[in-house]
């Protein structure tokens, strides 16, 4: 786990309202190994969602760098970018973001048809992926159709499309239930550890700390602190005294 | 799993325009209902201007066949052939029928920004997003273009016929109505295209990460 897969070098992200100019990231320094499982953790305005988006390449740092697989993104073409996003990266968002008018297979075909895939194979794989989060029976129903934890799983299925080495989860069980959240966080864990897949996490959820080797605190738009696993679970020891 | 080869980073592929007609039309088809409310605004706009045009070609050459009393009794400007007030009315109906096209595209695609940055994460190129809502755009266009073209005709001829009875007849411009019908289904469908494409290629060219925070 030493390989080194997204490094930030000190990002900055500023947003302009009006005429004052807002920093959400200032100097974001980090490394990320190929299988971790991450999560960036902070308040609301804290700058996670802000460093969330600049790791998965959705949007571009005011200044400094982003390296994904050794690759500096602000140097990689638009079609690079979305070869990058399609092939490398599967994206879980807190409102899942499925499209509304295509079925569950649909879904997560979408990203297949972007890599090339013939419309035998993708269907072939996206029944696959769909039986592989528990929703085999579900394959021709529309997101509408589901509820919020079988939606969830219809978009991990779709982050899965084209194999990703990384999966980017934006809040994944913010808008679930206790029950159906821990489901989530265990498939995923799942993902982790059969696949090594590395899971980057933007959370406030607690019990993502479970499953997760290393927790980032973001704080100000900065990493205040760096924890790995043991020293959570000492924490969270220390509260039960 | 994790099996892409390490430190490549490829060039994404260009799809075939069949795959983008398949999606743009089963998009369309799927949301069938916002795809009518969205294409009557389009209807509205041209049957509008059809109606205005043709009514006065057949006011035109039936006047044009009729005696020269009546003409004097009509008012009607003989030697420009188009009244004053016929001019206004063609070209408010012209300007009706451009800000209720675009009106229409416009929010149908506004209410899609998330649905484009959602695109863009998985893996779709720019001119690929902006191509499935000109498509898109495209069909409904000509769909509600070519319906306010048959609305506004039968209108005006309704309209015609009340006022001129089976005069209207005598010296019928059947050319210049095709004409005019063929126009306006033409510009039904290159407006709602242009509606489509400032907003399709403005939110397509936009980081996803700013896209999908765009609330509608």
């Amino acid at each position: 786990m030493t390989e080194v897969i997204v490094k930030t070098d000190e990002v900055v992200k500023e947003y302009r309202m009006g005429t004052n100019v807002v920093k959400a990231l200032s100097g974001v320094n980090l490394e990320i190994y190929q299988g971790e499982y991450l999560s960036l953790m902070g308040p609301s305005g804290s700058g996670k969602s802000t460093l969330f988006n600049m790791i998965g390449a959705l949007d571009r740092p005011t200044t400094g760098n982003v390296f994904i697989d050794g690759q500096n993104t602000s140097s990689l073409s638009m079609s690079q970018i979305a070869w990058l996003r399609c092939h490398k990266i599967g994206y879980i968002f807190q409102s899942y973001n499925l499209l509304p008018v295509m079925t569950a297979l649909q879904n997560v075909t979408l990203p297949m048809i972007f890599a090339g895939l013939s419309v035998k194979e993708r269907n072939v794989k996206g029944e696959e992926l769909l039986e592989r989060v528990g929703l085999g029976e579900r394959v021709h129903h529309l997101p509408d159709e589901l509820s919020g934890g079988q939606r969830q799983r219809v978009a991990i299925a779709r982050a899965l499309a084209n194999d990703p080495n990384i999966i980017l989860a934006d809040e994944p069980t913010a808008n679930l239930d206790m029950t159906i959240g821990r489901e989530i966080i265990t498939l995923v864990k799942h993902l982790n550890t059969e696949n090594n897949v590395t899971i980057i996490s933007a959370t406030h959820d607690l019990k993502m700390l479970d499953v997760s080797d290393r927790i980032v605190d973001i704080r100000d738009g900065k990493v205040e602190r760096i924890r790995n696993r043991d020293e959570i679970q000492l924490e969270v020891g220390a509260v039960g005294h | 799993m994790a099996n892409q080869s390490r430190n490549v980073i490829g060039q994404q592929i260009e799809l075939p325009f069949s795959e983008s007609l398949r999606i743009s039309y089963q998009s369309l088809m799927i949301r069938f209902g916002r795809s009518v409310i969205t294409t009557a605004g389009i209807t509205l706009g041209i049957s509008f201007l059809i109606f205005v045009v043709i009514s006065n070609e057949v006011s035109l050459s039936t006047s044009a066949g009729s005696t020269s009393e009546q003409i004097m009794d009509l008012g009607e400007e003989k030697e420009t052939g188009i009244s004053t007030k016929d001019k206004w009315l063609i070209i408010m109906s012209l300007i009706v029928c451009v800000v209720g096209i675009t009106n229409a595209m416009l929010m149908s695609v506004t209410e899609r920004f998330r649905e484009i940055g959602t695109m863009k994460c998985l893996g779709a190129l720019d001119h690929f997003v902006v191509i499935l809502f000109l498509l898109e755009s495209g069909f409904q266009g000509f769909a509600g273009a070519l319906i306010g073209a048959l609305i506004g005709l039968v209108a005006s001829l309704l309209m015609s016929f009340a006022n001129f009875g089976l005069d209207m007849f005598m010296d019928f411009p059947l050319l210049r109505i095709f004409l005019w019908l063929l126009g306006g289904c033409f510009l039904g469908m290159v407006l709602a295209v242009l509606g489509a494409a400032f907003p399709a290629w403005s939110a397509a060219k936009l980081p996803p990460a700013e896209a999908m925070r765009t609330d509608m």
